[in-house]
């Protein structure tokens, strides 16, 4: 009877061995990588709207404020989409003809909500609260990037739980004063961290509990 | 056919692995987001609103606040600024969110023989036969209601009375308090409600009433009770309650004096009672089973309290004992101070010919064409002995209005889908005469009618209920009516005054209407509505299901309760399946073993055996009414009890009900309360190798006072519906696999007199030096800064090494799905989606959870106080258990600053921790029982049981 193994075989048998050692690595590696990259995350993924809305011509032509919209971004855990009577304040003078906000009329006269898809989504298990936020100086720069020259709103940052949770630990690079907060274009005079510090005295922020789990998940 | 080999299958079996994985590949759909078209004023996005409204407490107003996200009711509290409520709440007012979602509620009408009937059909039958009954003057017309304190519908009732004077309104309630008024009208000549204030009380004699439990105003009487019993060292005073009682309640277990005795025998103890208070004239003395000295006591103790004492007969107790329970407070000068009348809040209560069993009998003469039966299911819940299924059946033209598709509806011609109380317009009157407006939360999920709706139609009229509502209210409203109505909805509570206060004086001779007192004969047999489902009505919801019923811890179930004694003498223990027999009817049912019951009794609960309830109610328990007889529904004579020799699994969260010397809760008597601050609390005095944890501003903690406590485990259904805790059915309680977070233990000591009843609420104990934390391999339970002990989900791998070294056993294992969400076993039970807090996370299976302080709550007040650059008020963070307490039992708040209500709590001599020798340092602690015996009641001598 014939060997089952030729010698042949411990060539292959120690590249196995030794190979899947790097290969591990390189899985292990790959794996970390993907988890950081915007595949997973879903930054800067462009994402269809029922409504081709326009954060350039709005906020960065038009320079209306953040606030105009996202009514509730000072009071409420939730920033506020904006309902359809607000887009109907001005279409329904300007631009009434365009195609793009036949969407709109039409939510307008059947008394249909438009049906906006979500761009930064946290998972179910995170309580984020925009109006504690703003209360503290984080501009909306911060977290949404420069809306003002985005076309299509996008997600700019990983939100990753270590994201959120660096500025936790430190907030102080972050802050702003309380009139900078809704500005776009703000940039820091001084060295941001020395802001930074005045700042967090002036708005009672102790890093002790910040960041507690049950700051964020409950 | 080619047949598979192995080779073959195991390769499809791969490759379908291997695309059953791809799926996961995807990315999730982007979540949309939906905003107004037209945003109502002052709404903000993402934040909860509350509205006032009223909720129906078996008939009598209880007020509540309704929390809603985005127009979807999500959690119920109680109004402080209604009497009837104090801020607290029932459990079935708790679980009331559930039911509105309840996807087993009946959602269209439904035509007898039809297959298919509309509102429109309903209106146009409706409207030829009530042109025939308008024409003789509503004659064959009827209506059955059940005991109604709406003033807006009773205006309806009269109206129709008014056009149609021939027709008939009846009314069912199976929980009717006939006795009350039958009693008064014996004391007074005139039907009246009669009110207890115990806040003002310092002697309070209980009759077999459930003071604290199930009287309508309960909620508040125990707020009242025990406002009276908090003793301090400085100020060691406090009122002494003596309870005489057939069956445990939640009053005989927080009683100082408790005595068990058959109901039957109540008479002839208020008898004796009567005739040492010199209301009854000095006559033999008849033979009664309570020591003479027992009651010389309590009658020494409440001439010694003249105005300042209560004698409380139960509701199920014959009229003579309220005529002389009436009689007695009139002489003790009770009467107008603390005891206070008023006429009955229920339209038309206790008149004797409006009931079902008159109804009844003209359905079977033929005198009765048209039926129309509002928001009562007579078919189920009908004493035996009229035989009202069999004559409904043979009426032509029945209408039932109803939440459910039940019993009644079965056998109607006509099934109407009724509107959720969340969901109408209407109004109630509280257990003082107090009316408040019932506003919906949400428009009707299934187009349901409110019974305003269907009276509205009776009456030929188009306007809504709300018109209607309106309507009524307008001329009691004075100059400015729209000021009026906003008070009215903002506050909760109608701001006229219109409680119907009366005076009565007892006429002369009532001992010569009173029944000379007969024996009491063979083995006695009790009805009392369910704790948790009442009368049946809510039994369709799961977390009243599985909220451990009061003194028992028995879920989805009922059961027949008998003494020791009793149940030894027939051969019975728990869980035996016996056969109760009465008037030639019998039922099967298990029986479990209540030490404290009395003997020679046994006590059947209402609200059971269900065929028509849903998918959660039917077929649980056995159905007492099959042995209620018209004439004695509360206390019948001469049953006879049989083992069958079967048993029946019942589910009980505790079985065990000792304390093992462990001294889980202490007690002591008033004149030494002073000993226990010297004994000292028990936590914190030892050293630890732990380290101590970095505080940072605020330090959360809570102290339970179990000298309030009455046991009813409104905390713990509060407590589900805050925090999304799943409902795991009877087999998984059976196996302890229960998931509320805060559980009230129950322990029992001595017997006879010297037997004692003890309710210990357990929430997370949130230990500064926490067992679980220590054990926990992924740090998914960990302490926060502020002194929680948190428990990560996300982290959570399901070890359960935490729960197995957690020496308090609070913590909750997500076994199974329970969410329904994998797989269809849990879906029935699953709470329907719109009910869940959005603000807490929903666990899915096999991660572990437990009390977080309503972590939720303390975040909402600290964004709060952050935005107004203050620190967090004291009361600000008010837990979802705290919030629901009738007895107001729980503080909660910062331990950091002394001044704060929970810090004071903690600083009593009564304050101790749980197992405080395991050096855990709860943040949970707990105020020690309080007892105060009058000295001379107690003797060697003395053979009670």
């Amino acid at each position: 009877m014939p060997q089952v193994f030729t010698p042949r075989s411990n060539n292959v048998a120690r590249a196995v061995v030794f190979g899947s050692i790097p290969a591990l690595v390189i899985l292990l590696l790959v794996s970390i990588a993907l988890a950081r990259s915007s595949l997973v995350t879903g930054k800067g993924r462009p994402i269809p709207q029922p409504v081709p809305f326009s954060h350039a011509q709005h906020v960065g032509a038009l320079a209306v404020d953040c606030r105009y919209c996202h009514v509730s971004v000072e009071e409420s855990a939730f920033a506020g989409i904006p309902p359809t009577e607000t887009c109907m304040t001005c279409h329904s003078q300007l631009s009434t003809g365009s195609d793009a906000l036949a969407p709109v009329r039409e939510s307008w006269e059947e008394g249909e909500p438009l049906r906006w898809r979500r761009v930064h989504d946290l998972p179910d298990f995170v309580y984020f609260h925009h109006g504690i936020h703003v209360s503290r100086g984080v501009g909306c720069v911060s977290c949404h990037g420069r809306v003002d020259q985005m076309v299509t709103i996008r997600q700019v940052r990983s939100l990753h739980m270590k994201w959120c949770v660096d500025c936790h630990r430190d907030p102080s690079s972050w802050l702003r004063p309380p009139e900078h907060v809704f500005d776009m274009a703000w940039r820091d005079p001084e060295h941001p961290s020395q802001t930074g510090r005045k700042l967090m005295a002036r708005y009672g922020i102790d890093t002790a509990s910040l960041a507690d789990c049950s700051i964020c998940h409950r | 056919m080619p047949s598979l080999n192995r080779r073959e299958l195991l390769q499809m079996l791969g490759a379908t692995a291997s695309v059953a994985g791809l799926p996961a590949c995807t990315r999730e759909p982007a979540e949309e987001i939906l905003p107004w078209v037209r945003m109502p004023e002052r709404r903000v996005p993402g934040e909860p609103a509350q509205y006032a409204s009223t909720l129906s407490r078996d008939g009598y107003g209880q007020g509540v606040i309704v929390r809603t996200h985005a127009g979807r009711p999500t959690k119920v509290e109680g109004n402080p600024g209604h009497p009837g409520s104090l801020g607290a709440t029932d459990p079935q007012a708790q679980a009331a969110v559930l039911e509105l979602y309840d996807p087993d509620r009946s959602r269209t009408p439904i035509r007898a023989g039809a297959r298919e009937a509309t509102l429109a059909d309903f209106d146009r039958e409706l409207e030829v036969r009530l042109d025939r009954h308008r024409q003789r003057g509503g004659e064959g017309l009827c209506l059955l209601t059940g005991s109604v304190t709406s003033p807006a519908a009773v205006a309806q009732l009269e109206r129709m009375q008014q056009s149609m004077p021939a027709v008939r309104w009846y009314r069912h309630d199976a929980l009717a308090r006939d006795e009350v008024y039958a009693g008064a009208r014996l004391a007074f000549g005139a039907a009246v409600e009669t009110i207890y204030r115990p806040d003002r009380a310092r002697v309070v004699l209980s009759l077999d009433a459930d003071l604290v439990g199930t009287l309508p105003g309960s909620l508040a009487y125990a707020r009242q009770l025990v406002s009276g019993r908090r003793p301090t060292p400085g100020d060691p005073s406090m009122s002494r309650l003596y309870v005489l009682e057939s069956a445990p309640t939640q009053t005989g277990a927080i009683a100082d004096h408790r005595h068990a005795l058959r109901a039957g025998d109540v008479y002839g103890v208020a008898r004796a009672l009567a005739v040492r208070l010199g209301v009854l004239p000095q006559g033999e003395r008849a033979d009664i089973p309570v020591a003479e000295k027992w009651l010389d006591a309590a009658v020494r103790d409440l001439e010694a309290h003249r105005g300042a004492g209560i004698i409380v007969p139960g509701d199920h107790l014959p009229a003579a004992v309220h005529a002389l329970a009436h009689a007695m407070n009139e002489r003790l000068h009770n009467a107008g101070r603390t005891v206070l009348h008023l006429d009955p809040v229920p339209a038309g209560a206790g008149s004797e010919n409006a009931t079902l069993a008159s109804l009844t009998d003209s359905m079977r003469a033929g005198s009765v064409e048209t039926l129309v039966m509002l928001g009562v299911n007579p078919v189920y819940t009908a004493p035996a002995d009229i035989g009202f299924a069999g004559a409904l059946t043979e009426l032509e033209y029945s209408v039932h209005l109803g939440l459910y598709a039940d019993e009644t509806a079965a056998l109607s011609r006509w099934h109407l889908p009724e509107a959720h109380a969340l969901e109408c317009w209407g109004d109630l009157r509280a257990y003082d005469g107090t009316p408040s407006l019932v506003q919906p939360l949400i428009a009707p999920l299934y187009g349901g009618l409110a019974a305003l709706d269907v009276l509205a139609r009776l009456n030929g009229r188009k306007e809504t209920a709300h018109g209607l509502l309106q309507e009524f209210w307008r001329p009691q409203a004075g100059s400015d009516f729209e000021s009026f109505w906003r008070e009215a909805l903002e506050t909760g509570v109608v701001p006229a005054d219109t409680h119907g206060r009366v005076n009565r004086t007892v006429q002369a001779g009532l001992e010569r209407r009173l029944p000379a007192p007969g024996p009491v004969d063979a083995l006695e047999l009790q009805f009392r509505p369910d704790p948790t489902v009442r009368d049946g009505s809510h039994a369709n919801n799961a977390w009243l299901q599985e909220l451990p019923k009061p003194l028992l811890g028995l879920v989805w179930d009922n059961a027949i309760l008998a003494g020791p004694q009793t149940a030894a003498r027939h051969g019975v223990v728990d869980g035996d399946l016996v056969r109760i027999s009465h008037g030639g009817r019998e039922i099967e049912g298990p029986v479990i073993v209540a030490s404290g019951h009395a003997e020679g009794s046994v006590t059947l609960m209402l609200g059971y055996g269900r065929e028509r309830a849903g998918r959660i109610g039917n077929g649980n328990g056995y159905d007492a009414y099959a042995l209620r007889s018209s004439t004695a529904p509360w206390v019948a004579d001469g049953a006879a009890l049989e083992a069958t020799g079967r048993r029946a699994q019942l589910a009980r969260v505790q079985q065990h009900h000792g304390t093992e010397d462990r001294e889980p809760v202490r007690e002591s008597a008033l004149h030494e309360i002073g000993a226990l601050a010297e004994e000292g609390g028990g936590g914190g005095h030892h050293e630890s190798l732990y380290p101590g944890h970095e505080g940072s501003r605020y330090q959360w903690g809570m102290a339970i006072d179990l000298n309030a406590c009455i046991g009813c485990r409104s905390c713990t259904i509060a407590c589900q519906a805050e925090n999304n805790i799943p409902v795991v059915g009877k087999q998984e309680v059976a196996r302890g696999r229960e998931m509320h977070w805060i559980r009230v233990d129950h322990y029992e000591q001595g017997s006879g007199e010297e037997r004692r009843t003890y309710f210990q609420p357990v929430p997370c104990m949130h230990c500064e030096h926490a067992p679980c934390e220590y054990v926990c391999p992924t740090a998914a339970a960990v302490h926060d800064s502020e002194g929680l002990n948190v428990q990560v989900y996300n982290r959570c791998i399901g070890t359960r090494d935490c729960s197995q070294n957690c020496p308090y056993k609070v913590r909750r294992f997500n076994w199974l799905d329970y969410n329904g969400y994998e797989s269809g076993r849990f879906r029935k039970l699953a709470t329907p989606a719109p009910q869940r807090n959005p603000s807490v996370t929903v666990r899915s299976r096999g991660v572990m959870e437990k009390c977080t302080y309503c972590v939720q709550r303390i975040s909402a007040a600290r964004i709060e106080a952050k935005k107004d650059d203050r620190p967090i008020a004291d009361g600000e963070v008010v837990t979802a258990c705290q919030a629901v307490c009738p007895a107001d039992a729980i503080r909660f708040g910062d331990v950091s600053d002394p001044s704060t209500a929970v810090s004071r709590w903690k600083a009593d001599g009564r304050n101790y921790v749980l197992l405080g020798h395991l050096n855990t340092r709860p943040r949970t602690s707990y105020l020690a029982r309080v007892r105060n015996p009058n000295p001379s009641a107690l003797g060697d001598d003395d053979d009670g049981r």
